[in-house]
Formats: C-alpha cells, sequence, structure tokens
C-alpha cells in the first residue's frame, strides 16, 4: 500500500509541476501584448462573468446544443469534487475516505456525480458524432479541415469519454467488492448508476475484482493528470480562460473601433503646431497599427488562447458565408498558433529572436483581411467573448499606414475623402445641391 | 424644400433644436438623396426647427477608419468636431447608420461631445410623443413589409426595436427573415467594403442577403441606411424582382404615409 502512496505523490508532484510550468508559460506569452487597461464598471464586467461565462449565455440560441454542453460543463466542474476524495485517498492510502464522515449523504453525493458521469458521457458520444457523422457544417469547414484541430476535438471528446467510463466502472467494480466484504471496501448503498453496471463484473473473484478497481481507479486518476496537462496545449483551455476572458472583454458599443491616441495627437499637432511637444519626444519612432503578436493588446493574446474553434464566428460571417478567404476563427487560432511560436522561440533563446516571421502575411493573409465588413457578427456570437475584429482592425491598420497597402479602389476613396470631404469624387460645393431640386 | 444652415441660423441669432447630419451618401448619391428629402419632409411636417451643415459638412471619416487610415479619419473628425463646437452643436439626428456611430462612439473621445440620434430612433420618438401621425390605411396597409437590420444600428449599436415600432405603424404586416436582429446578415457595404469590389468568394453577400429577403415574399424591404439601400437595390434588380420588390428607407416609407 505504502508503495502505491509513495507513486501516488510522485505522479501529482509531477503532473502540477508540469501544469503549473505551461500555465505560466502562457501567461508570460500573453503578458508580451501590449498594455491596455480594462478594468473599468467592475460592476458590468462582474455581470458578464455570471452571464456570458458562468451562465453560458450565448450558448443558448441553440437550446440543444447549449443543454448537452452545460451537462458537460456542470459535469467537469461538480465531478472534479469528487477528485478531492480520490487525491485524498491516493494520499493517505485509504479508500473512500469521505464514506463513513458523511453517511448517507455521501451516497447521495456519490449518486449525483454518477447521475453527471452518465450525462457527461451521453453529451461526448452526441458531439462526438455531431462532429464525426452528421459532420455539423461549422465543425467541418475550413481550417477545422486540419489535422491538429480535429484530432484536438476528438481527442478531448475520447479523454472525457473514458474518464468517464473508468469512473462508472470502478464504482459497480466496488459494489461487487461490497457484496463480498472485501476488506478495505466501505459498505455504501448501492450506486445510482453503476448498480447496473455491477452485474457484469459478478461473477468474478474477489482477486480479480481488486485488480480492476485498482486499474480503473489508477486509469481514471492518470488520465485526469494527463488531461490536466494537455488542457494548455488545446482548445479545451476554454474551460477556463472564459471567465477572465468575460471580465476583460471590452463594454463599448460594439461598432467604437479602438482609438489611436498618438495618431490623435499627431492631427492636432499639425493643426495647431503650437501644441507640439518639443524635444526627443516628437522625432520618436512610431508603429501604426499590427505587423506581428507583440504589438496586439494582451487581451487580443487572450482571446487567441480562450478560443475554443465552435466556429460560430465563422458561420455568422457574411464573408465567411459567401465563401470568401476570412474566416474569423482562422483568425483567433492563426494568432495563437503564431503566440506560441514565439513562445518557443523564447523557451528556446531566452528572448525573442528575429524569425523574420510574422503574424500579418505569414499566418493571416491581406486577402482574408481585405473581405471583413466590420458588421461585428463574430463578436456577437463568441460565445467566451473573443473580438476577431479588433485584431483585423489592428491588421488593417498596419497595412495601410505601414506598408501602403490598400486596394485600388480605397486610395481612390482616400483621396476623394481627403480633397472632396466625401468619399466619392464630387466637388464639397455640391454637397447641398439636394436642396435646390 | 425650406433648408437652413447652421451658419443662416447663427447669422439671424436663432438655434436650431437639432443639427440634421446629412452624411455623404445623402447629399451626393442620388438614390440616398430621396432618403434626405424625404426626411426633410418629414422634419418640416412636424414643424422641427433644424440646421443642416450644409457645404461645410464632411465625412465623418468612417470608411478611411475601417480600411485602416487612421490618419485620415482624424483628420476628418478634427474639422467636424471644430465645426460642430464653433456652432454650439447640442443635438444631431442622422439617417446614416455609419455616421451615426462614429458621431455618437468615436468623437467623444476626440472632443466632440453631442446627443446623437438615428433618424430611427427619432421617428418613433415622434410618434411615441404624437407630434408624427402617419395616415390610416396608407400605400402600406396589408403589404408584406421586411426590415432588415443595418449592422451599425442592430450589433453595433443594439438598435433593434425602434425602427420596427415605426413600421408597425403602418397597419402592414411585418415579416421577419430567418436572420434577423442580433443574427442580422450585413448587406456586405460595411466596413468600407462598399467603396471595392468583393473578395473573391461563390457569391456577393448582398445577393446572399437578397436571398433572405425573397424568403419573406415581402414586397417591401425597409432599411435604414444608404449602403444596405444601395446593395439590397442591386440584389434584387439581380434578381429581376425589382418590379415586385421596393427597398425604401424608413424615412421615405413613412413620409409616403403622412
Amino acid at each position: 500500500m505504502i508503495i502505491q502512496q509513495i507513486a501516488f505523490i510522485i505522479i501529482s508532484a509531477i503532473a502540477i509541476f508540469l501544469f503549473s510550468k505551461k500555465v505560466m508559460e502562457i501567461r508570460r506569452n500573453i503578458l508580451l501584448g501590449k498594455d491596455e487597461d480594462l478594468t473599468d464598471q467592475p460592476k458590468q464586467r462582474w455581470q458578464n462573468v455570471m452571464m456570458n461565462a458562468l451562465g453560458q449565455k450565448k450558448m443558448f440560441s441553440n437550446p440543444l446544443v447549449a443543454v448537452l454542453h452545460l451537462f458537460v460543463y456542470v459535469g467537469f466542474i461538480i465531478i472534479n469534487i469528487e477528485i478531492v476524495e480520490i487525491i485524498l485517498d491516493g494520499i493517505t492510502g485509504h479508500h473512500r475516505l469521505f464514506a463513513p464522515l458523511l453517511g448517507g449523504f455521501y451516497d447521495f453525493l456519490i449518486g449525483c456525480f454518477e447521475i453527471l458521469a452518465l450525462l457527461v458521457l451521453v453529451a461526448c458520444v452526441i458531439f462526438a458524432i455531431r462532429r464525426n457523422v452528421t459532420k455539423v457544417n461549422r465543425l467541418n469547414r475550413g481550417e477545422l479541415l486540419e489535422a491538429q484541430p480535429r484530432n484536438d476535438a476528438n481527442l478531448i471528446l475520447v479523454f472525457e469519454i473514458v474518464l468517464m467510463s473508468l469512473f462508472l466502472i470502478m464504482n459497480a467494480v466496488d459494489i461487487n467488492l461490497q457484496v463480498l466484504h472485501a476488506e478495505h471496501y466501505t459498505q455504501t448503498s448501492p450506486f445510482w448508476i453503476s448498480q447496473f453496471i455491477a452485474p457484469i463484473f459478478s461473477g468474478l473473484g474477489e482477486g480479480s475484482l481488486m485488480g480492476i478497481e485498482r486499474a480503473s481507479w489508477w486509469m481514471h486518476i492518470i488520465g485526469i493528470f494527463l488531461f490536466m496537462n494537455y488542457l494548455p496545449y488545446s482548445k479545451h483551455l476554454h474551460v477556463i480562460l472564459a471567465f477572465p476572458n468575460a471580465f476583460y472583454a471590452r463594454l463599448d458599443a460594439k461598432g467604437k473601433i479602438a482609438n489611436m491616441p498618438e495618431i490623435q495627437n499627431e492631427v492636432l499637432y499639425m493643426m495647431q503646431p503650437e501644441l507640439a511637444p518639443t524635444g526627443t519626444d516628437a522625432n520618436a519612432v512610431m508603429k501604426f497599427g499590427a505587423k506581428d503578436v507583440f504589438d496586439l493588446s494582451w487581451k487580443n493574446l487572450m482571446d487567441a488562447y480562450s478560443c475554443t474553434e465552435c466556429g460560430r464566428c465563422s458561420a455568422a460571417c457574411p464573408a465567411n458565408i459567401t465563401d470568401k478567404k476570412l474566416s474569423p476563427r482562422k483568425i483567433m487560432m492563426a494568432t495563437r498558433d503564431r503566440l506560441e511560436e514565439v513562445g518557443k522561440n523564447i523557451n528556446i533563446n531566452k528572448e525573442f529572436k528575429d524569425d523574420s516571421k510574422t503574424l500579418l502575411h505569414d499566418y493571416i493573409t491581406v486577402e482574408e483581411l481585405r473581405a471583413c465588413t466590420t458588421c461585428n457578427a463574430c463578436v456577437q456570437e463568441c460565445p467566451v467573448s473573443i473580438s476577431p475584429l479588433d485584431i483585423i482592425m489592428q491588421l488593417r491598420r498596419n497595412l495601410v499606414m505601414e506598408e501602403s497597402n490598400a486596394p485600388q479602389e480605397w486610395n481612390g476613396m482616400f483621396s476623394n475623402i481627403e480633397n472632396n470631404m466625401a468619399p466619392w469624387k464630387f466637388s464639397p460645393d455640391d454637397r447641398d445641391a439636394w436642396t435646390n431640386n | 424644400m425650406t433648408v437652413r444652415t447652421y451658419a443662416e441660423f447663427q447669422a439671424n441669432n436663432e438655434t436650431p433644436e437639432i443639427l440634421f447630419w446629412v452624411g455623404c451618401a445623402g447629399s451626393f448619391d442620388a438614390r440616398a438623396q430621396k432618403v434626405t428629402k424625404a426626411f426633410v419632409e418629414i422634419l418640416n411636417h412636424v414643424g422641427t426647427k433644424f440646421a443642416i451643415l450644409g457645404k461645410e459638412e464632411g465625412c465623418t471619416g468612417d470608411p478611411a477608419r475601417r480600411a485602416g487610415n487612421e490618419f485620415l479619419f482624424q483628420m476628418m473628425a478634427y474639422n467636424n468636431i471644430q465645426l460642430m463646437n464653433m456652432y454650439g452643436v447640442q443635438k444631431i439626428v442622422t439617417t446614416c447608420p455609419h455616421c451615426f456611430n462614429t458621431l455618437k462612439n468615436e468623437y467623444p473621445e476626440l472632443g466632440g461631445n453631442y446627443e446623437v440620434i438615428s433618424h430611427a430612433v427619432y421617428l418613433q420618438q415622434l410618434i411615441n410623443e404624437g407630434k408624427l401621425k402617419t395616415k390610416d390605411g396608407g400605400e402600406f396597409k396589408g403589404k408584406k413589409i421586411t426590415y432588415h437590420d443595418s449592422c451599425y444600428l442592430g450589433r453595433a449599436n443594439n438598435i433593434y426595436e425602434a425602427p420596427r415600432e415605426v413600421l408597425q405603424t403602418l397597419d402592414a404586416e411585418l415579416v421577419e427573415m430567418k436572420r434577423c436582429k442580433t443574427n442580422g446578415l450585413c448587406c456586405g457595404a460595411g466596413g468600407a467594403q462598399m467603396f471595392k469590389e468583393d473578395e473573391p468568394g461563390s457569391i456577393r453577400i448582398n445577393m446572399e442577403r437578397t436571398k433572405d429577403v425573397l424568403e419573406t415574399g415581402a414586397t417591401v424591404v425597409a432599411s435604414n441606411c444608404p449602403f444596405c439601400l444601395t446593395m439590397l437595390n442591386d440584389g434584387v434588380k439581380n434578381n429581376e424582382k425589382e418590379d415586385e420588390i421596393q427597398v425604401l428607407d424608413i424615412a421615405e416609407i413613412v413620409a409616403r404615409n403622412l
């Protein structure tokens, strides 16, 4: 027994160490972004956390999927309470440490966990069918046809299905061991769900049962540790980041595009030179818009890590619907991929060493950026408070102001506005001509 | 048509109740000019004392900013704000949701603080206050009307109900497209797309949106945006339905029922 305890403690320590290390790395990567203060109106922000993250409000535009997702989500959180007991059992060498302490309430709790486990299992099976058999469009389109996102999504489902199955098998075997009055196996009333699985194992002897029970127990907890460590590499990270992402989401009207005070001041100094500062600051080199992840804000980067690749954004995007190259989901996935690459670069070189790549062009193309109508459908749809539009706008700014890269028609529009104060080629003198006829 | 400029008001030591921000499309685009005139007709009908900026008005900078040209946006904003602050403008009503969004959400940070109202909301207010009564059994009585949410009134500013309430006073049958309100599909013109061709794809966005229109069987499409008006008009024409379906701004619809 003591060997099992020592092994358990060592495995837990390694799992927690590796997880923390990766979490700190993600935190570092997010903080590579520019500073942005998003802490005003705390009341509204907490309300958004309650409604959008905890309450999953946006999910409910499709109630069936929302309810299934809720099962998985509630199951994920509540079954974690049971993990506390499993971990304590593992460390202390007890079995069902809480059973004698809680009595009948323990049986009730485990019963609830079992129901949730079954619901999670069923929901995950339905999700797997939707993704792979009935092929829901948004889950089988564009960037999601690539191997990595497909495997990621299916691996998560397999993980959850296996973990829930192990949990139920473990309890089913436990019931048989209790019937045999095996030493060490605390008596409880029959568990609500696993009692129906128990007969499968009823012919086995105590030794085999204990073997299966121990194997399930170990596979279950090691599976959880593996899953925990897979989380930061996966789209499943949204289970954590949806919360801070809801809190830090921009609260302005969606139509408002972020101001650029540096340009506002440039224009002001041009119009009123007497206000212009003198000295070194005046000659500082300015860079406009975003070319790479460093130029985006930390919130944009957290958005990228929060994306769960559900594709509700792209399914609502007018450009994507009409088969343009733009897909807001791909914008987020590309930003995360680039940020992960930059992170690896920093891990190896201690600081970022130029790799002659940038988010703009190498990960996101001009054609994608030009297709956006700024309609905000992607922002509206996102269940985890991401704004792909904010990233698109910053990349567009870089294209136009740093590279002078605009379609001919836009250059015409710019010069019309500049010269005629209207995007079309009309004389400003005729602006009120409509009043005459 | 009696339309006076802010400068004329000031010369007479008078202050208008509102500034009617006409916008570039409303000033120059032949189709949108009709909306401008319809709205002026309504303002005159209810006796609102309004002024325009006339030749002094300039593009708000919306398409420049959204195309990525922040310098040009800031220049336009600077000029417009200087002008409006000089006149002491308090309240603005505009028939263009792009202008509305820029004036309301983007100018305050730059020193332009005004009460900005979309014409859709202004019409609803006039009706609610009893100042504007549409006649019973007008042109639209019993007709199927569908309302197209512009992105810049809808998602951008959460204005969904006011324009629908205006249309509900017409005794018409208001039918929704399958993609409406928060799910409304863009006409394809926003984000400076109005001024360039669609990127390569399988279908133009306005044609995709026109499918939604045709599905409703409506004979009138109500819009609130000069760009949507152009895009939907083109979509209806390309489907050779221009004889059956009228694409109109809500101001035109109200003006026809005065």
